[in-house]
């Protein structure tokens, strides 16, 4: 048997795409790794090679008063912020789906706007409104800062997911007897819950780190990426990584279930 | 019988000109297999709509059981729906399906236990009870959907291209089996789809819709044999058209020139002498005439086509004048090359007066 | 007056969601945009209608600079996003023959939205610096003898750092685009006799162009507000528009020019999302 030219230019292309996706694959993680491993390592400076095993940065980070505020504020607020865009997001996500009404291309247009507007204009327009009207900044104008930025987040998932439900299921629950409100809650909501959890999962985690509207919505008090991006200005420490690490092994966990979630929908 | 369901004068407007339903009445008797028969865009879906509630007329009245129910919501409505695509619950058991109407209209667990128990045992899938939507077939799926909607028991049940979805032979077994059921549960059938032999074999009456309108309603029989127009015969059934033109009328009978010819017609319809008409022939009706035999309202002309189709034979035949009609031959249990003419053969041909179909106007292109 | 039944859910499942829109959206916007006329007095801002932000933001040649700058940066991360993401894409699509593979390439590639974003822009600082993983690992290589400075501040560190934070948002729209083109249509061009190069260049990358474009836009348009990556490891030539905007609202303490600013970067960003869709429509309406 001759070795086809055709054959051997696929494997050459193969062979070509592997090495490109395996360099990929390393832009994108070995900067976590790094990330990761320099957590752990006893030197004070971040540079090659590791000195040694250490775990004093994450005991450091135990009695970080300042820290462990940080994360409680910003435990409140992605948790806030993600009740209201689930609320918010999640009629919107009905709205467009399956009513007609004037202005509904405007209306989607700019709820979906904060998805491309960098968050630095939905900042500062917001801070603009609570100098005007004299609201103080607080840790809930930062919320309402967050669900305006991340509404767009939950519409386009939930809007997506809507679109895959045949419109029949909701017009059957109505012939069946049961009144709109009825069939959105026994019919509709059961259909897209995985959807509006991931969708409440990742507005949680992007909440979570949220710094370009939390920059200028934040008052006294700060979220835990602005206690680290002020850390920052002061230079960088293993501190910083140690608090990276768990930041990225929480988002792992996070991901993990919401890829469960959708898995276990596909399987129905 | 008792009326169930009276449209009066349905009409809904979708834009300034477009017209979905245009001034529909009729009335749909207790216990009746009604079917809306037309293609898409006819209007038949949109009607099927208003009566389900899920769409509200822009003019007219709707009345169930002697009650209006034009704006009432479908859940206040005692009518259900077996969808197109059945519409069965993806998150809930087969059991859970069928069972979710029965609870929203309050019966006791051990009512909805029975009821449930009952219509899955009507379409045979009580076994099915546990398992999901998605782990039925099609035509498994197509029988939850009924039961789930007569379980129940609505005045009226609608059925939206209920056997669309399935592949031709489990279609055509579902035909007499949702036939049977109907008979058996006594409940009152109205049915839309576009497909005439469904129409033909399951319904009692027929309504054929042609752009928002009523084309003519009657018994399959009344339709298959008496179309009141072009767009009937052409729809259902097979029907080949021919121009023609009256020659003498005489009390019910008129004659009609064709294709250098002339037959004799039953047309119910008075027209003037010299008139240019349409004749409608259906293939199965055009005997072809063994050679010397001898019979009244005949034509001549030759062979051009043969078709073979199992059944039997249809032969196309051009007339004298050039225009072409199509007549069945049944075929004998074995077939010989002496059964199949030669093209080009004479051959006359013998049509039953009342099987002459007279429509007005010129055959269109 | 009929009241369908559907009305009284509707007005509210539209009505929450409209409220929200009008009161943070609407409002706020057209209050940056009434900021932008008014008048700096030190040390308070004082209600006006006139250009002169404007005028300033045009005669005062830094800010076109900075401008620039950052339409500059902003254009190569989603040139450098593209390159990376749509061979990538291409190959989880059209080559990669397991469809678990797929689905695990694919995650890997959006799974990093999920992680800080400002830890994904704080490491690249770290990698980069001059004491930093990247120049230290070269010196214990021996590749090089002394600590390079070239890696960090500078606009290559901004563009290697914006596309490692953005590109998620480049493979994504990408891989739906080509996820949606029929197959047979692939196997009809090579019927044709067209090579697999020209099969990309004439069928596959045109009808995948709505999905490229996406991607364009939305990179383009966060890069180009961004001022977290600039301020880590842009270095004191390296700021964007944000952050002159960030400068505006703190220590320059001129909120009127600073609304003017973010005025602008709202026109730019509404004109390319405009465009982009402009385009996708021509796409979907010509069918081809």
């Amino acid at each position: 048997m001759t070795a086809n030219p055709y054959q051997a230019s696929r494997y050459a292309a193969d062979a070509a795409f592997m090495t490109f996706i395996a360099a990929v694959m390393a832009f994108l993680y070995v900067p976590i790794w790094v990330l990761i491993a320099f957590s752990f390592n006893s030197s004070r400076s971040l540079s090659w090679p590791p000195t040694g095993f250490t775990l004093d940065w994450y005991a450091k980070l135990a009695t970080n008063d300042g820290l462990h505020a940080a994360i409680r504020n910003s435990f409140y607020v992605a948790t806030g912020a993600t009740i209201l865009t689930l609320l918010i997001g999640v009629p919107a996500a009905l709205a467009i789906h399956k009513f007609d009404f004037p202005g509904k291309t405007l209306f989607r247009r700019l709820i979906l706007l904060p998805i491309t507007l960098p968050g630095i204009v939905t900042g500062i327009s917001m801070l603009n409104v609570s100098k005007l009207i004299n609201v103080p900044l607080s840790l809930e104008t930062v919320i309402a800062g967050h669900a305006t930025a991340l509404i767009g987040v939950v519409v386009t998932q939930v809007y997506a997911r809507l679109q895959r439900l045949p419109g029949s299921l909701d017009e059957a629950a109505l012939d069946l007897g049961a009144g709109p409100w009825r069939s959105f809650f026994d019919i509709t909501l059961p259909n897209i819950r995985s959807a509006i959890i991931s969708a409440g999962l990742l507005s949680f985690v992007l909440s979570f780190d949220e710094i370009p509207v939390t920059y200028f919505l934040t008052g006294r008090d700060n979220t835990l990426p602005m206690y680290i991006y002020s850390t920052l200005r002061r230079g960088i420490t293993p501190e910083i990584n140690a608090v990276g690490t768990i930041i990225v092994l929480i988002s792992f966990v996070l991901i993990c279930i919401s890829v469960m979630g959708t898995k276990e929908r596909d399987q129905k | 019988m008792a009326t169930i369901i009276e449209l009066d004068h349905i009409s809904k407007q979708y834009g300034p000109d477009i017209l979905g339903v245009d001034d529909i009445s009729l009335n749909v008797e207790d216990g009746e297999f009604v079917t809306l028969l037309g293609p898409s865009g006819c209007g038949k879906s949109t009607l099927l709509r208003m009566i389900g509630g899920f769409e509200e007329p822009t003019g007219g009245c709707i009345r169930l059981a002697g009650e209006d129910v034009t704006f009432s919501p479908p859940y206040r409505r005692a009518v259900n729906m077996v969808f197109q695509d059945y519409a069965l619950f993806p998150h809930m058991t087969v059991g859970d399906n069928v069972a979710y109407g029965l609870k929203l209209m309050g019966c006791s667990p051990r009512e909805i236990d029975t009821r449930v128990f009952d219509a899955l045992h009507l379409v045979g899938l009580y076994d099915k009870l546990k398992l999901y939507p998605h782990q039925l077939s099609g035509g498994q799926r197509q029988r939850i959907a009924l039961a789930r909607a007569i379980v129940r028991r609505p005045k009226v049940l609608l059925l939206d291209e209920p056997l669309s979805a399935l592949d031709a032979k489990l279609r055509e077994q579902m035909q007499t089996e949702l036939k049977q059921l109907q008979e058996k549960v006594g409940i009152t059938f109205i049915m839309v789809t576009h497909d005439q032999t469904e129409a033909l074999v399951m319904s009692d009456r027929i309504v054929v819709m042609e752009k928002g309108r009523i084309a003519q309603e009657g018994t399959p029989q009344q339709l298959y044999d008496h179309p009141a127009s072009r767009y009937v015969a052409n729809f259902i059934g097979t029907t080949t058209f021919l121009p023609g033109v009256t020659e003498s009328i005489s009390d019910g009978t008129t004659r009609i020139a064709i294709g250098g010819g002339a037959l004799d017609a039953v047309a119910d319809i008075a027209l003037p002498v010299g008139e240019a008409v349409t004749i409608g022939l259906r293939p199965e009706k055009v005997r072809l005439l063994e050679e010397g035999e001898a019979s009244t309202n005949t034509l001549s002309g030759k062979i051009c086509e043969v078709i073979y189709y199992g059944l039997g034979l249809r032969l196309g035949i051009e007339l004298a004048g050039g225009a072409r009609l199509y007549a069945d031959k049944l075929l004998p249990d074995t077939l010989s090359r002496s059964h199949v003419p030669p093209l080009g053969q004479p051959v006359r041909l013998a049509v039953q007066p009342h099987n002459v179909f007279v429509f007005p106007g010129e055959v269109e292109a | 007056m009929r009241h369908f039944y559907r009305n009284i859910p509707a007005v509210l499942v539209l009505g929450i969601p409209f409220v929200w829109v009008v009161l943070f959206m609407l409002i706020p916007y057209g209050v940056i945009a009434t900021y932008s006329f008014w008048e700096k007095k030190y040390p308070v801002f004082i209600p006006a209608f006139q250009w002169g932000n404007y005028q300033m933001l045009l005669a005062d040649p830094q800010y076109i600079k900075v401008l620039l700058r950052t339409a500059k940066i902003s254009i190569l991360v989603s040139i450098a996003s593209f390159l990376i993401a749509y061979p990538f894409a291409y190959y989880l699509v059209y080559r990669c023959r397991s469809a678990r593979v797929r689905t695990w390439l694919y995650m890997a590639v959006v799974a990093p939205l999920w992680i800080s974003y400002l830890l994904r822009a704080y490491v690249w600082k770290t990698i980069l610096g001059t004491e930093g993983v990247l120049n230290s690992f070269l010196i214990w290589t021996g590749l090089v003898d002394t600590p390079s400075p070239i890696f960090l501040y500078n606009q290559f560190s901004m563009v290697v750092t914006l596309t490692y934070i953005f590109i998620p948002f480049m493979v994504m729209p990408i891989y739906t685009a080509l996820e949606k083109i029929p197959k047979n249509l692939i196997e009809a061009s090579a019927d044709l006799g067209l090579g697999p190069w020209r099969t990309l260049m004439k069928v596959t990358l045109p009808m995948s162009l709505p999905g490229v474009v996406a991607g364009f836009t939305l990179t383009f348009c966060l890069s180009f507000g961004d001022f977290v990556a600039p301020f880590l490891v842009g270095g004191p030539d390296g700021n964007l528009i944000a952050n002159v905007i960030t400068t505006q609202f703190g220590s320059a303490l001129n909120w009127p020019l600073g609304s003017a600013l973010s005025i602008v970067m709202l026109i730019v960003v509404l004109t390319i999302i405009s465009l982009s869709d402009r385009f996708e429509r021509r796409g979907t309406a010509g069918g081809h």
